[in-house]
């Protein structure tokens, strides 16, 4: 069956770039590699390899299924679940008989599933477990042009009886069937799709109203795909690990645009909980994820060190001194005197070295962090201990790719230089405005929201204000709608960037989430959320009895020690005349951890401003009236779905603020 | 095609009687009968007449119930009521002065004394303990590999010494591995293979004790208040996997538990004792419904 897909005349076009989509490219990977491995995955703890060649029988199979199923050309087919290969296999079926696959979060509670499903009629679904079923099935009756749903694992689902439930394992059965009956009929339709086709829609987790489904065609995933790889000269030769939701852009274009347009590895982890040991075991030389995963790592790290004898203690401490001196000047190619780089080289000996391979970043060749502002503390430890972790600056709409940085030219406070086909400029109000081939085709049904953000001239508007440096790099300040202006007081008419202030807070190890308030008002206040973890560590040292959450967030002692944190933000502040203004006066810690259920945060835990200042109102109030404290009571949703109430009595703080300094010239 | 694109079927007990009772896992739920209910079959495990005494004291007086195939059975009652010593005369630690336990027929008193223990788990007895009986040095893989102990076949003489080309020794080694990787898969304890169980959390022990006793393949699984201890999290991921081993194994099991709840919610028939004596069998409704156990257990209303 595999044999069929290497002839034919489908791949003959793939040579020439006009027409390129995603099908074609699996083609010409399955006909000039078919044995090169195009996906692994950990199966009962053994790597089990999926080379091209299997991958698109496999492919074929489940479009001929699809086929047999109704699938027509345009229709939307639903994708839930982890980075799994035959989810993968699905999207890429769909895709290659014109359907778009639309992966959504797998994360999402079931209600969250209504509107996309809704939105773009979906009659298709392709799951990969129990618990996707479950929650499809529960919203059934909401979404009646729902007909069929695939599962991929079938555990736990033998006794489920609804109507259009199927395994993935039947699909292929249908789909050879349905092989035998139409001949070259896979072919055809590979060979039918264009460029310009719909390739996939991602529904934008959206910090207000439902969510928007952005539409991209293949020409503009593969051009930014590869103008991305261009960049940083990847090659099939790659490996990477797939563990972000693959509804998430970012992941799909690493994990799936790029995997295609390379032709490299993607490695699919065992489960959530095993990403650590996976990375470890497979060393991925091309690696992406948000701030929060390398803060993680990072934290996991200094909590073992913590533990650690006092000679490794010191060791460490001492070689880590080094590397925050010298390493970074040599990432970026500055000249560094001998005896500094014997002891740097020393240092990778005893400690960068192990470290790397602790981190699982022993082969990393290229390293990338984007979707929110990253610590300049985190972001240099890691390059000083020789990983080139760099940053990139786009979004859903651009297909990523806008900005990134070059392999010398890495800074923690820009997000790098327009890449190839990028226009950059800059609206009156500050906005960034972006022209490039990998621009959204649209919100899918909603004209207007299009016409808001993609002018007729072909700029679209990112809605980040930001501006360009001396030397070509990008600069994001804020979302441009968040970036207030103070109103009374002594800084009347001060700049207010609230991300600004909560990303300060935020590179404390101690501190989760923070949420700063100040546009219209006359000082800055803040909320804060502990770091369970980190701050759970720090009292467990100090023998500070706590009883849970709520519990330690309320300590006297807790309080002084985001209270440090805070002040050291107000001094930093202070450095900059212009944002002098928005030191934090007033603060408070959080009784809960601000969650995605609740509706606190989006679901790639970005802060949703609005939906906070309304539930929390009265907090705010009392941090601006000069209340000590506040009762509140807030209801929580649980993992499982059940829903109970959280209440407290919080303490409102002062914090020291410092008068700006003025620099000298 | 590789084996990526192959169902991660269910195949972890392979003998015939397992077979036979669990479907094909790739066969798409739709197509089975409607009513695809669980099947409770006949009775694989009967108890009459127990009498247990230690010394002067009777700790289970003159109890019967029997156990039917594929069906969970839950024991409850206060403590001190005999539930654990029940469990005992099961799976032969303890002898019943009076009455007799017959498993597929077979009394359990007859068996000879020394080899009785193993011959229960031989014939598919298998449990878990109140109190961990885990080797806490050793991984959590090996601790689910001593479960296989009872099936390695090949000698002392063979494991020690293994030929490089051709050694039985080491292919059937690779069988049980995939065995106890299979049990690893479907308890979802991957993270932890090599950790050494000490170092776990007391729920994942758990966890780790009910993966051995599946390593054995077991027929019929007893398990001794699998969830005492446990926070609401824990308790309900227990629940699945007990659900879970009975729908996709046929395992029958029969479990002492406390919480009321677990036991309301997950058993099909249950056996209520106090102070040795059984004052109450029958489904959860009934059960709850009857007036000595309500007294006894649930608590008369003040």
């Amino acid at each position: 069956m595999s044999a069929s897909t290497r002839d034919g005349d489908s791949g003959d076009h793939k040579e020439t770039t006009v027409d390129q989509t995603f099908p074609r490219l699996l083609l010409a990977h399955a006909r000039q590699r078919p044995g090169a491995p195009a996906l692994r995955e950990k199966e009962l703890g053994i790597w089990q390899t999926l080379d091209w060649a299997g991958l698109a029988a496999l492919v074929r199979e489940l479009a001929h299924g699809f086929a047999a199923a109704g699938m027509a050309r345009g229709q939307h087919l639903v994708v839930i679940g982890e980075n799994r290969p035959r989810l993968y296999a699905a999207m890429l079926a769909a895709q290659s008989l014109g359907a778009i696959p639309v992966p959504l979060y797998q994360d999402a509670v079931a209600a969250e599933f209504v509107y996309p499903l809704q939105n773009a009629e979906v009659a298709f679904a392709v799951v990969e477990d129990q618990e996707q079923v479950d929650k499809l099935l529960e919203i059934r009756d909401q979404c009646p042009a729902l007909r069929r749903v695939w599962f991929d694992d079938p555990r736990g689902l033998r006794h489920y009886a609804a109507d259009g439930l199927g395994s993935i394992d039947g699909l292929c059965d249908d789909g050879r069937a349905h092989a035998m009956r139409h001949p070259g009929w896979f072919e055809r339709e590979v060979e039918a799709g264009r460029a310009e086709d719909v390739a996939a829609m991602f529904f934008t987790s959206g910090t207000t109203g439902h969510p928007k489904g952005v539409v991209h065609t293949h020409a503009t995933l593969i051009d930014r795909a590869q103008a991305g790889a261009r960049f940083d000269r990847l090659t099939h030769d790659e490996e990477v690990l797939a563990y972000l939701p693959c509804a998430w852009i970012g992941q799909n274009i690493f994990s799936y645009a790029q995997w295609l347009a390379c032709g490299y590895v993607v490695n699919c982890p065992e489960s959530a909980s095993t990403v650590s040991i996976d990375l470890k075991e497979i060393g991925p030389t091309y690696y992406f994820a948000p701030p929060r995963v390398f803060e993680g790592l990072l934290t996991s790290v200094m909590i073992r060190m913590e533990d650690a004898g006092a000679l490794k203690r010191w060791l460490f401490a001492r070689c880590m001194a080094l590397a925050h001196r010298v390493g970074p000047a040599l990432m970026d190619g500055q000249p560094v005197g001998a005896w500094e780089r014997f002891k740097y080289r020393l240092g990778d000996l005893a400690v960068y070295g192990p470290l790397r391979n602790a981190l699982g970043f022993s082969r990393v060749r290229v390293a990338y962090t984007a979707g929110e502002a990253i610590g300049p503390d985190l972001f240099s430890f890691y390059r000083s201990i020789g990983i080139n972790l760099k940053q990139l600056y786009g979004s859903t709409e651009t297909a990523v790719f806008v900005c990134l940085q070059p392999d010398h030219e890495a800074r923690s406070d820009t997000v790098g230089v327009p890449i190839d086909g990028v226009e950059i400029k800059l609206a009156e109000s500050g906005e960034i405005l972006v022209r490039s081939p990998g621009l959204l085709k649209g919100y899918y049904k909603n004209p207007e929201a299009t016409a808001e953000v993609l002018g007729a001239d072909g700029w679209y508007r990112t809605g980040d204000a930001g501006f360009l440096d001396a030397g070509g790099h990008l600069k994001i300040i804020d979302r441009a709608k968040d970036v207030g202006r103070l109103r009374g007081g002594a800084h009347d008419g001060a700049m207010f960037a609230p991300k600004y202030v909560e990303n300060k807070l935020k590179f404390f190890a101690f501190v989760k989430e923070a949420v700063a308030f100040g546009d219209g008002r006359d000082r800055v206040c803040a909320f804060v959320n502990i770091d369970f973890e980190a701050v759970g560590n720090w009292a467990e040292r100090r023998n500070l009895p706590y009883a849970g959450y709520t519990d330690l967030a309320g300590k006297p002692e807790v309080y002084a020690l985001i209270r440090d944190c805070v002040e050291k933000v107000n001094a930093d502040l202070a450095q900059d005349e212009r944002l002098a203004g928005s030191q934090i006066t007033r603060f408070l810690v959080l009784h809960k951890e601000l969650d995605a259920d609740d509706g606190e945060l989006t679901r790639t835990r970005k802060v949703r401003r609005g939906a906070i200042a309304d539930k929390y109102r009265v907090l705010i109030e009392a941090l601006y009236d000069g209340r000590p404290s506040q009762y509140i009571e807030t209801a929580v949703r649980f993992e499982d779905g059940r829903s109970g109430s959280v209440a407290a009595d919080l303490r409102i703080e002062e914090a020291r603020t410092f008068s700006p300094t003025r620099r000298a010239a | 095609m590789s084996a990526i694109a192959t169902a991660p079927g269910s195949a972890l007990f392979q003998d015939a009687q397992a077979a036979a009772a669990v479907a094909d896992p790739g066969a798409p739920a739709a197509s089975e009968s409607p009513a695809a209910q669980r099947r409770v079959g006949e009775v694989i495990l009967e108890v009459s007449n127990i009498t247990l005494s230690f010394g002067g004291v009777k700790a289970l007086n003159d109890i019967s119930f029997d156990v039917r195939e594929h069906e969970i059975r839950a024991i409850i009652g206060p403590n001190g009521a005999g539930k654990s010593s029940m469990l005992n005369c099961i799976n032969g630690v303890y002898q019943p002065q009076q009455g007799r336990v017959l498993f597929r027929g077979e009394d359990v008193r007859r068996l000879s004394p020394r080899t009785r223990l193993r011959r229960m788990a031989e014939m598919g007895v298998a449990r878990t303990f109140q109190n961990l009986a885990l080797f806490k040095g050793m991984s959590v893989l090996d601790n689910i590999m001593s479960g296989r102990n009872l099936r390695m076949r090949t000698g002392l003489f063979a494991q020690a010494f293994r030929n490089p080309w051709w050694s039985p020794a080491e292919r059937e080694e690779i069988a049980h591995r995939e065995q106890v990787e299979r049990i690893i898969d479907f308890l979802e304890i991957q993270p932890y293979r090599k950790t050494p169980v000490g170092r776990l959390p007391y729920g994942l022990q758990k966890r780790v004790d009910l993966g051995r006793a599946l390593a054995m393949e077991p027929k019929v699984l007893l398990l001794d208040e699998p969830m005492a201890g446990m926070n609401v999290e824990e308790k309900q991921d227990m629940c699945r996997f007990i659900l879970d081993v009975n729908d996709e194994f046929g395992t029958t099991i029969v479990l002492i538990e406390h919480d009321m709840g677990v036991v309301m919610d997950i058993s099909d028939r249950v056996v209520v004792l106090d102070y040795g004596r059984k004052i109450g069998d029958g489904r959860p409704d009934e059960v709850r419904a009857n007036e000595d156990v309500i007294r006894a257990y649930l608590g008369a209303s003040h």
